[in-house]
């Protein structure tokens, strides 16, 4: 079990640096540029050049590569070429506000998700329909259409929530809990618009296994075998999608923030994007591998939970 | 889920949808029958048309921005949707937006198909090793945020969107890699792939010209879905800034308009309404094109009574002695064009307290149906139309769900065919057999779990206390069927129902199997109604037996006179067949009991 645990791991260690260095590479590509925009625009190729050595950046790509990795494995990801801000602290200063939008709606989604899929499954006719149909509009309309329409409606028209701007959850969790609602109920949308239809299938190939039948005339009340068989065997690939929903809404998370002007992760990888910040888009990249390689693992411990013959013994 | 089962009739419950299995007309035809998958498309074509005849019907060039058009009113100065805050046409900029819609879904979904499909083939119809290396590859790829790969790579793409939308066809690739490898791992050993291959034809002809085939279906679906993705991340990104400005995009229109919506709110229902048109058509086409190419979506299913014809059958007639009656009972399946297709056409059989009854008849003969319905569990779309179950004077058709699971269990019980499907796989089986045993009579858990190892002990389980904490996939299937039978009699019905109880079994088994059946039914007084194909079976533990075919009962009678003097033509051409075999079983049945059991794996 453990063993499993640290070998999960250890594959996660290794996509960390191949995705990071796969970004790097691609990032080297245009350290030209990026040593220009530190200058500004009136740079000279003799000052870009002294730039680009100032920053390191003059050396073998590998080698550059390889410097910035020792320094992450000991936790130091650099300073920000434009503010000098550590990098470290600002990724997680920011992370706790997408976290907590993102979090709230993963949460959210599995709940709406696997409540509808369940009810579609089991109740057919109307509810099912109505299910269908929530769904297929999760689909088809774009995250962003929904949060923009979700602020015109909750924010514009009804004043119900603040339609920009985060408080802090200690400063005060009832404006805290106002501020991310609408962000979450955008980024739920399209999440659980694909779980519903994923539980919706499997509760309706559970719902056909023998064991149902079985179960039955045993003289076991339906609600029972709904929740506690058909639904535990629907679970396993209903979480594979909520993992793949994890990495999705950390996307739109990208998207949402700039709509809710939230000071996020997402937010702070695009400044430093269209910057060029290396430190910054190298550190945001590791986090956001690492942060995915956590929740893989944690769905695989779920699966084995739930699936005994997936149980590693 | 008390329904009264005479409101569900659930065949027609889920509405018109089409049941024509795929492949039965022709994909084009069906299609063009479908009316949202012509709406659509017919709006998508007509989109993509006034995309491509934007330099003849738009005056302005969508980033000539005039001082008098800003935010002008809709239909002044030769604008039909009026100006921005930069005073641009926004007509014009909607029409230049559609093109670079369809460019980046272009882009998108054409580098997404060449990679994932290319790679699916490869990984699909290859040896192990080479789809080891593409899983890992395509599962590093899937586990990746998209957006923000697409924003940390700005300064690589330098906000060119085309560039942009190859990588993200990339990203995208990974669910077609899966869904391709799935469809050729599926096809790879078909018959007419291995004669291709046996003919030496080369792997490259094969794929080319039989897996492909079998492919494009499912591909063709994904590509719509494929194309809504890559527009809603080009906007996505071109709302955010990413991009150069002078390029207009939905996005870049939604962004625009959102910054000036009090103002203006009108600016941002325009891309908003184009871009939501547009994916919305996507997502409705490709839903359209599954539904033709691969059949309907399942549907759901109650748990639920059957659902049960309002009838005039013999309602009040004199009951015959006895513990479970049936009486003229007919079960039917509705059909796709709305009829009924009858499977059990009125069969009447009787079973005294103690008795056992071979329910015999080759498969297809609507034996297992017949407990079904008798039970209660008839799948969802099943129809009882006529006819009566009692038990014990009782009318059990007609009953409600929950009335039936207060009798079930307690009065009737059951044993499945295949045991492996009939346990629950992510249950103990301990915990699976204390849950049926206090469903049945209210017991203390502590005293259910002493009493379900009994039962495991009394079942000839050789270490009841490992088998009631293993899962059922560490079960043989003798041993998974002895659990299944601990679990019927739980309770002590006085009717047991097992439905063909060792066809799933190995041979050596199935005599210990019937002989603990018939231990157990003379231990309880139990009636047992024993559903087989076999003669072999019924010689040796029936008392009474009744020949079906084809929905009805030919012949009863007993045993012995019936294996004598068979009736009816069908009897003696079933017993003319066995006796052909070999005698079923020849072990005295002593030894059965002194066998070791498999153990647990």
């Amino acid at each position: 079990m453990i063993l499993h645990v640290l070998r999960r791991l250890a594959t996660g260690l290794v996509l960390a640096v191949l995705v990071t260095m796969i970004t790097f590479l691609l990032l080297s590509t245009s350290f030209d540029d990026i040593a220009g925009s530190v200058l500004g625009s009136s740079a000279t190729p003799a000052r870009i050049e002294q730039q680009k050595a100032q920053l390191g950046l003059d050396r073998p790509v590998l080698v550059q590569y390889l410097d910035w990795l020792s320094h992450a494995v000991r936790g130091d990801f650099g300073l920000s070429y434009f503010t000098s801000e550590p990098v470290r602290s600002a990724i997680t200063a920011r992370l706790g506000v997408t976290l907590s939008v993102v979090l709230a709606a993963l949460l959210l989604t599995a709940v709406v998700g696997v409540t509808l899929g369940v009810l579609a499954a089991t109740r057919g006719g109307v509810v099912d329909r109505v299910a269908q149909g929530a769904s297929l509009f999760g689909h088809l309309v774009p995250n962003l259409l929904i949060a923009i329409g979700l602020v015109w409606l909750l924010a514009l028209r009804l004043h119900w929530f603040p339609a920009t701007g985060y408080t802090p959850l200690g400063e005060d969790p009832t404006r805290w809990a106002a501020s991310i609602t609408i962000p979450v109920l955008a980024l739920t949308a399209a999440g659980a618009a694909s779980l519903t239809s994923q539980v919706r299938g499997a509760m309706i190939d559970e719902l056909r296994k023998d064991y149902v039948r079985t179960l039955r005339t045993r003289g076991i009340r339906p609600r029972a075998i709904l929740l506690r068989h058909a639904l535990r065997n629907a679970a396993g690939p209903a979480l594979t999608v909520l993992s793949l929903e994890f990495v999705q809404m950390f996307g739109g998370a990208l998207v949402i923030e700039q709509v809710f002007a939230l000071p996020g992760f997402g937010s702070y990888a695009f400044n430093a994007s269209l910057q060029g910040d290396i430190p910054i888009i190298m550190g945001i990249t590791l986090f956001a591998v690492l942060l995915v390689v956590c929740v893989n693992l944690l769905v695989d411990l779920a699966n084995g939970w739930l699936n005994p013959k997936a149980r590693i013994r | 889920m008390n329904t009264p089962p005479s409101n569900a009739a659930p065949a027609r419950e889920q509405g018109g949808r089409d049941e024509t299995p795929a492949g039965g007309r022709a994909p084009v035809r069906r299609l063009l029958r479908d009316p949202q998958a012509v709406l659509s498309a017919g709006v998508l074509l007509v989109v993509v048309a006034l995309g491509l005849l934007t330099p003849f019907i738009t005056e302005h060039g969508p980033n000539q921005a005039s001082l008098e058009a800003i935010n002008d009113e809709a239909g002044t100065h030769g604008y039909p949707l009026g100006g921005d805050k930069s005073g641009r046409d926004i007509f014009a900029r909607l029409l230049h937006s559609v093109n670079t819609s369809v460019v980046s879904a272009l882009i998108g979904t054409s580098i997404a198909l060449a990679v994932g499909v290319t790679f699916g083939l490869i990984g699909g119809y290859y040896d192990r090793r080479l789809r080891g290396v593409t899983e890992w590859v395509f599962s590093l790829v899937m586990t990746f945020p998209g957006l923000l790969l697409l924003i940390v790579l700005l300064p690589v793409t330098r906000g060119d969107y085309r560039v942009t939308m190859m990588i993200f066809g990339v990203l995208l690739s990974p669910g077609i890699y899966r869904l391709v490898r799935n469809l050729v791992l599926g096809v790879r050993n078909e018959p007419y792939v291995d004669a291709a291959r046996v003919s030496g034809l080369p792997d490259r002809r094969i794929l080319g010209r039989h897996i492909l085939y079998t492919v494009r279906g499912p591909v063709v679906i994904a590509t719509a879905f494929l194309a809504g993705a890559s527009i809603g991340v080009q906007s996505g990104l071109a709302f955010l800034g990413v991009g150069s400005s002078t390029v207009p995009s939905f996005g870049a229109m939604i962004a625009d308009g959102f910054t000036n919506f009090y103002e203006e709110p009108l600016q941002l229902l325009w891309p908003s309404l184009a871009l939501g048109v547009i994916t919305a058509c996507l997502v409705l086409l490709g839903n359209s094109l599954r539904d033709v190419l691969e059949g309907g979506r399942p549907k759901p299913s109650r748990i639920t009574a059957p659902s049960r014809r309002p009838t005039t059958g013999p309602a009040a007639e004199a009951d015959p002695p006895g513990l479970l009656t049936v009486q003229d009972l007919a079960v039917a399946y509705p059909t796709p064009s709305d009829g009924l297709n009858e499977v059990v056409s009125g069969v009447t059989l009787s079973l005294r307290a103690g008795e056992t009854l071979g329910l015999v008849g080759e498969s297809g003969s609507g034996k297992t149906q017949t407990a079904f319905a008798i039970l209660g569990v008839l799948p969802a779309e099943a129809v009882v139309t006529r006819g009566s179950v009692r038990l014990d004077g009782r009318e059990l058709l007609g009953l409600g769900e929950r009335e039936l699971s207060g009798i079930r269990g307690r009065a009737i019980a059951y044993v499945p065919q295949e045991p492996m499907a009939n346990l629950d796989p992510s249950a103990t089986v301990g915990s699976q057999l204390v849950e049926g045993l206090r469903a049945a009579t209210p017991t203390p858990r502590r005293e259910a779990r002493e009493r379900a190892l009994a039962l495991l002990d009394r079942v000839g389980i050789a270490d009841p206390r490992r088998v009631f904490a293993s899962y059922p996939h560490q079960l043989s299937g003798g041993m998974a069927q002895r659990v299944l039978i601990a679990g019927a009699v739980a309770s002590r019905p006085s009717l047991l129902i097992a439905d063909e109880p060792t066809t799933a079994l190995d041979v050596t088994v199935q005599a210990e199997i019937l002989d603990l059946l018939r231990d157990l039914r003379e231990e309880l007084n139990m009636a047992l109604l024993l559903v087989t194909h076999n003669f072999g079976v019924v010689a040796d533990s029936c008392d009474r037996v009744a020949v079906m075919r084809q929905g009805r009962i030919v012949e009863t009678g007993d045993v012995l006179d019936l294996f004598r003097a068979p009736g009816h033509p069908y009897t003696r051409t079933l017993l003319d067949a066995i006796l052909d075999e070999h005698a079923p079983r020849t072990d005295p049945p002593g030894i059965a009991d002194e066998r070791p059991l498999k153990e647990v794996r």
